[in-house]
């Protein structure tokens, strides 16, 4: 008995060190290339550590291939969208989750759906919108139309709201506070671990947004880091030393900001299965 | 007193009602009690509306124009519909679409299912596991195309070499991008890789929704590993798989980005989905009706295709 659970642990253990390595080599081999000087990139075995190992790759991509920049604009486009759409999404998520009034079941329904909508389909009349609007290729275009997204948000903050218990909210009404104290003297506070996943979500999705930013942009001191390296890569297809030390630039963030904040994201990931 | 009350988040509609004979009164009061309200979403309510339904209309209008932003456009009717439902690409896309979601949906299902298994076992380092699982999901997809583009590389890349040198599975390297046999497979691959994660976590959340004293009780009634797996943790993941195939298969679908930087749809639009199709068509050809017509088209399909889904997965959902 005591065997057969040895032999059975084992096996666990096993299994799991298997997948983690599959989950973690194209990773390791990312780091490495970036690591490498570009002369012994492309070489068989391809290495595991890098020769010669250099700094080399980031100095060159955040300086002369204007990294930086593409660092600063993925910066102020994803920080002030963020905030707008947690702001505004977990204001309306509060009115749905709180309050009744006409047509709130018909724009809650109508954001339902459009969940279900695969985004790309709203690119083109996005784009023909956006040029009226003077808002193609500039950083203020993709800020707005990245605070759109606020759907799954409130879909989100609604379902947390809503497990507040009210007793709070009545004896702020008796007082005679506004809509706006309730909201944020009250409310926020105390969703505070929804705000976060939601925050951390929304951060997340408009530092890697890809596609309006490919359509929308095309002054290169505009670019955000990921069609900086997407269009980068395209120039400079084999010169994957540079290449992957784009992409680490861009991605490290991402890596911190979900290990800092892991339990607050999966508990939102489980959560929005759940409420799903 | 009387406004207070009148201001309540649950409106008293019974108390509104109950003052006799001011209409004109109560119709202000409610204006009163609504406008706050409609302030307080209008933010929100705005962006979404300019953003999202005006449009979702405004494709809708588009796809019967031909309409390409340097000449006025002109009506053509369902023009733009005929054109796609005879375009070879357009199916073909369609097609390729189903390949991704036979390879990738099905991947996905089982290994994030083993995944949540092991991580869900009495084991150290569980956190720790779980990180590197999930470091896939969080890596954006233009990061991950352009990483496994070198690992595919067909002169000198890792794959090539673990598959030939290593473990002698291969007789020559394969270009795995460049052959139309082999590109969508290896796509497809790359979207199981990047979604067990994300998969394994969903799953996680419905086996730790089941009681434990389930479990327990078969265990008394002798029920083994095996049979328990089978008779209970299977049944009773039944609304977990729903919501997995339905997010799963439209994210399936929707696959652009790891294609358009990857293959862009080649060879010989061997990877082409309805979205990377749609999207050279609107801003490489400047076909802007053509494109909204196509995701009409698909979005259509795509609804079909959920319900469908629903309908058939949530049959005998009685436990």
């Amino acid at each position: 008995m005591t065997y057969q659970k040895l032999a059975f642990k084992a096996l666990i253990y096993l299994l799991l060190v298997g997948g983690a390595l599959i989950m973690i080599m194209p990773f390791v081999y990312l780091i490495s290339t970036a690591f490498t000087p570009n002369a012994f990139v492309l070489q068989l075995p391809p290495p595991i550590i890098p020769p010669h190992a250099t700094i080399q790759n980031f100095i060159d991509v955040w300086t002369t291939e204007n990294f930086g920049r593409y660092f600063f604009n993925s910066t102020v486009v994803a920080t002030c969208s963020t905030a707008l759409t947690v702001l505004f999404s977990s204001m309306l998520a509060f009115a749905f989750a709180r309050y009744s009034f006409p047509g709130k079941n018909l724009l809650f329904y109508s954001m339902l759906m459009t969940l279900m909508l695969p985004t790309l389909i709203l690119i083109i009349p996005q784009f023909v919108l956006a040029k009226h609007l003077h808002l193609l290729n500039s950083l203020q275009g993709l800020i707005i139309v990245y605070s759109a997204g606020i759907p799954l948000n409130v879909f989100l903050l609604r379902g947390f709201f809503e497990d507040i218990p009210r007793d709070l909210m009545d004896a702020a009404h008796v007082d005679g506070a506004s809509i706006w104290t309730m909201y944020w003297r009250i409310m926020m506070p105390l969703a505070r671990p929804a705000i976060a996943a939601v925050t951390i979500f929304s951060f997340l999705a408009n530092w890697d947004e890809f596609t309006w930013a490919l359509t929308s942009i095309s002054d290169s001191n505009l670019y955000t880091l990921p069609i900086g390296l997407e269009l980068f890569q395209q120039q400079n297809s084999n010169n994957y030393g540079l290449v992957f030390a784009g992409s680490l630039i861009a991605v490290v963030p991402v890596i911190v900001v979900f290990i800092i904040f892991q339990r607050q994201f999966i508990k939102g990931v489980m959560a929005s299965a759940v409420k799903g | 007193m009387r406004s207070q009350t009148l201001e309540s988040p649950e409106p008293a509609v019974g108390q509104l009602a109950a003052i006799p004979g001011q209409t004109r009164k109560r119709r202000q009061l409610r204006l009163r009690r609504l406008l706050p309200i409609y302030l307080f979403i209008l933010p929100a309510t705005a962006i979404f509306l300019t953003w999202t339904i005006y449009p979702l209309a405004d494709a809708l209008v588009m796809s019967f124009y031909h309409w390409n932003l340097l000449t006025p456009s002109v009506f053509v009717g369902l023009n733009n519909y005929q054109r796609a439902l005879s375009d070879p690409i357009f199916w073909q896309a369609l097609r390729n679409g189903v390949m991704y979601t036979v390879i990738s949906v099905p991947g996905q299902m089982v290994l994030g299912l083993a995944a949540a298994l092991l991580l869900d076992q009495q084991i150290r380092f569980r956190a720790f596991f779980r990180t590197l699982y999930y470091l896939p999901v969080i890596t954006s997809w233009v990061v991950v195309s352009l990483t496994f583009l070198y690992l595919y590389n067909g002169q000198v890349g890792p794959i090539n070499y673990l598959l030939h040198d290593v473990l002698h599975i291969i007789p020559s390297y394969i270009f795995f991008l460049g052959d139309p046999n082999t590109a969508l497979p290896s796509i497809a691959t790359v979207n199981i890789w990047k979604g067990i994660g994300w998969t394994a976590v969903i799953y996680l959340a419905g086996l730790q929704s089941i009681p434990q004293e389930v479990y327990e009780a078969a265990m008394v009634d002798g029920a083994g590993r095996w049979q328990r797996f089978m008779k209970i943790t299977i049944p009773l993941l039944r609304p977990t798989v729903l919501f997995l195939v339905v997010m799963l298969v439209i994210g399936s679908f929707n696959t652009f980005i790891q294609v358009y930087i990857m293959t862009n749809g080649g060879p010989l639009h061997s990877t082409e989905t309805v979205l990377t199709y749609m999207y050279r068509n609107a801003f490489s050809s400047l076909d802007l009706g053509y494109g909204a017509a196509i995701s009409y088209l698909f979005t259509l399909m795509l609804f079909v295709i959920t319900m469908t889904e629903i309908r058939l997965l949530r049959r005998r959902y009685e436990y």
